[in-house]
């Protein structure tokens, strides 16, 4: 890029050259008597030493010189300027028209002697005119290409930041495909993935409004909160409230984000989801190839911010093999040469045409891809695809879980007593968990100790403190009977406790967790435990048989009001 | 009284404004250039070399030109041609009537 000129370079600078002294002398000091600043040389040689010492604005150039000829000193002075435009305005008394056309040709005007002072003047005065808006033009190219560089610059290290704190998270799961453009964050597209404290999987994609920098704002502290919120064993909905407490208070008004958020948990095959504002995303069934449309029932993140904002989920039953398809508008507003949209329709087309399903994804891209053919301007299309899977598969690599840098709790025994009033109003289990998400390596573990810890408590708490019977619950009336007597008894304890004992001891090898839980009821009889059929009908209410497939033993003590369970892992 | 074939008046007073205190100087610069560009052509003549005869008239033409030197200029444009025909048969006395015109110039410049 050439040096910084000034716009309008005043008083401008003239280099004459003549051969001729006196005509040097005239034109001189016409142009001193108009405030240029005037250099001369006398031969063409000079003027190009003079040229380039002196930098001039517009030359006037002698055509017949007797070392170089014009011509040749002005190709010369055109191939110094460079990028410059530098008038030059031959003086002739040539009169033939070959010689005039060709001095407007090599240079930019041509001056006949005898000269006339008025068209002298008027000549150079829109030559000089013509230079600045050159200059003009040439700076504000400068000024846009550098700014230009600085907004590449600055969205690089804005990306940098960002990836840094909205980590991929789990995204690279076996069971996770998905398609993101590398600038996303730029398009306003967030994709989160992440697994909670009690081993389920959950993923976020956000659509801000707008496009560039300004649709990026949102993007950090939104990763920041989800990332934090899971980490720490907070439920979706907690989740989707505190993000949507944070966009409010940081957004512009104009500004808000469509979302979709999902829970999978592949113990227990539940899928649960959020749409707000994001176009219908789809569970497809494996089986029967059915569609089920996820549609939005939920205004934007960023608007609402007051307590009746709905952060209420929406429960699914799922099959291991079903797969859960999330994507933001970029799909369907993808435009061909015509201008027209992929749209629904389309979208919809490619799932009807599907015949294996793990193909589904690239069909999916491929037919957005061929769809817009050559227009595509920009890619701007973000799609997730999550597959069911049985829970023993969903591994995870450990570099991506959280919290494995192997410092924490490595081994120690806390007692928590429950009383009453707490008993009542506070689930102990959020607390627990993190506590135990702060013991290196046990993470992957979570979901199962999870399961293991609150089956003990609720049978603590429900058949134990309050004293419910688990055989009410068998049928689906008396599921909804069971939580209504649960609640109320609840809500008029005054007396009994919950007393959970955790030990630990481990390294990065393995560790063990032995799990006491003691409460104040009658207990029950836990000898006919060791009968199979008795123990199906019996207790199915209180999960034994889950905790015995997760834990390492289980036994009860007293009356049965105190069950040791022990949980093991190993590499 | 100026002869104007020789000098013409209008022209010389424009070039006193333009000049001004520096008219004297311009003066003394064309009479020192005259002499330069006259024995420049009688030079090319003695060498016969006609696109020097050509080179030489063409540039006096242009400084008898802006000086208003009407009858200087037109003789300077004739050598100017025949210069540039190649036949240089007639320039000598072109030339000479060339030095004439110029003596009535610098006569009438004073």
């Amino acid at each position: 890029m050439g040096k910084v000129l000034n716009y309008f370079p005043s008083p401008a600078k003239i280099l004459i050259v003549d051969s001729n002294s006196s005509e040097r002398c005239l034109l001189k000091r016409f142009f001193l008597e108009h405030s240029y600043i005037v250099v001369d040389a006398a031969s063409g040689r000079d003027a190009l030493t003079s040229f380039k010492k002196h930098r001039p604005d517009i030359v006037l150039l002698d055509l017949l010189m007797s070392d170089i000829s014009g011509f040749d000193v002005a190709v010369r002075i055109k191939a110094l300027a460079g990028d410059d435009f530098i008038p030059i305005v031959f003086l002739t008394s040539l009169q033939d028209e070959r010689s005039l056309v060709r001095c407007v040709e090599v240079g930019d005007d041509f001056l006949a002697k005898p000269y006339s002072q008025i068209v002298l003047q008027a000549k150079i005065n829109s030559l000089i005119n013509m230079r600045n808006m050159q200059l003009t033009l040439i700076n504000q190219r400068d000024e846009i290409t550098n700014y230009n560089h600085d907004l590449l610059q600055q969205q690089d290290v804005a990306k940098r930041v960002f990836d840094r704190i909205a980590h991929a998270g789990v995204l690279g799961a076996d069971n996770i495909k998905y398609h993101l453009s590398p600038l996303s964050i730029f398009n306003g597209d967030v994709m989160l993935a992440g697994v909670s404290p009690t081993g389920n999987l959950v993923v976020f994609l956000g659509d801000f409004t707008g496009h560039g920098l300004h649709a990026a704002i949102g993007s950090m502290p939104l990763a920041q909160t989800f990332y934090t919120m899971l980490k720490k064993g907070f439920s979706l909905r907690e989740i989707v409230r505190e993000i949507n407490i944070t966009l409010c208070e940081i957004l512009p008004v104009d500004l808000f984000c469509c979302a979709f958020i999902a829970e999978i948990n592949f113990n227990n095959c539940h899928l649960r989801v959020w749409n707000a504002g994001l176009p219908d995303c789809v569970i497809y069934r494996s089986s029967t190839r059915e569609v089920v449309k996820l549609a939005s029932n939920h205004i934007p993140m960023g608007i609402n911010e007051t307590l009746n904002f709905d952060a209420t989920v929406r429960v699914y039953e799922i099959e291991p093999g079903d797969r859960l398809y999330v994507w933001s508008d970029g799909i369907h507003e993808a435009q061909n040469s015509r201008g027209d949209m992929f749209g629904e329709d389309r979208l919809m087309d490619v799932f009807a045409c599907n015949s294996r399903v793990e193909n589904l994804f690239e069909e999916i891209n491929t037919a957005v891809d061929h769809f817009i053919g050559d227009s595509a301007a920009e890619d701007d299309v973000s799609l997730l695809e999550i597959t069911m899977i049985k829970a023993d598969l969903f591994k995870l690599d450990k570099r991506a879980a959280l919290n494995s840098d192997g410092l924490g709790l490595k081994d120690w025994r806390m007692r928590l007593e429950l009383r009453p009033e707490t008993l009542k109003s506070f689930d102990p289990l959020p607390l627990l968990l993190h506590i135990l998400m702060n013991v290196p390596h046990l993470q992957p573990y979570g979901g199962q100790v999870y399961t293991v810890i609150s089956e003990l408590y609720s049978n603590s708490l429900e058949h134990g403190v309050l004293g419910l019977d688990s055989a009410v619950k068998l049928s689906s009336v008396g599921f909804t009977e069971y939580y209504q007597h649960r609640e109320a008894s609840l809500a008029k304890l005054s007396k009994g406790y919950v007393i959970i004992d955790l030990d630990y001891s481990g390294n990065e090898e393995g560790g063990d967790l032995k799990i006491i839980i003691e409460d104040s009821g009658v207990g029950f009889d836990y000898q006919q435990m060791l009968c199979e059929d008795a123990f199906k009908n019996q207790f199915s209410g209180r999960g034994i048989h889950l905790i015995r497939s997760l834990s390492q033993s289980l036994h009860y003590a007293g009356s049965g009001n105190k069950a040791y369970a022990t949980f093991v892992w190993s590499d | 009284m100026i002869d104007p074939v020789h000098l013409d008046l209008e022209i010389l007073s424009e070039l006193k404004e333009v000049m001004g205190e520096e008219f004297t100087f311009l003066i003394e610069v064309f009479k020192t250039d005259s002499i330069v560009r006259i024995s420049a052509i009688k030079e090319a003549l003695a060498s016969k070399d006609p696109d020097a005869v050509r080179r030489a008239a063409h540039s006096f033409k242009g400084s008898a030109s802006n000086m208003g030197a009407i009858r200087l200029t037109n003789l300077c444009r004739k050598l100017e041609e025949i210069g540039g025909s190649g036949n240089i048969n007639e320039a000598e006395v072109i030339a000479e009537e060339i030095v004439d015109a110029y003596s009535h110039v610098e006569k009438a410049l004073g």
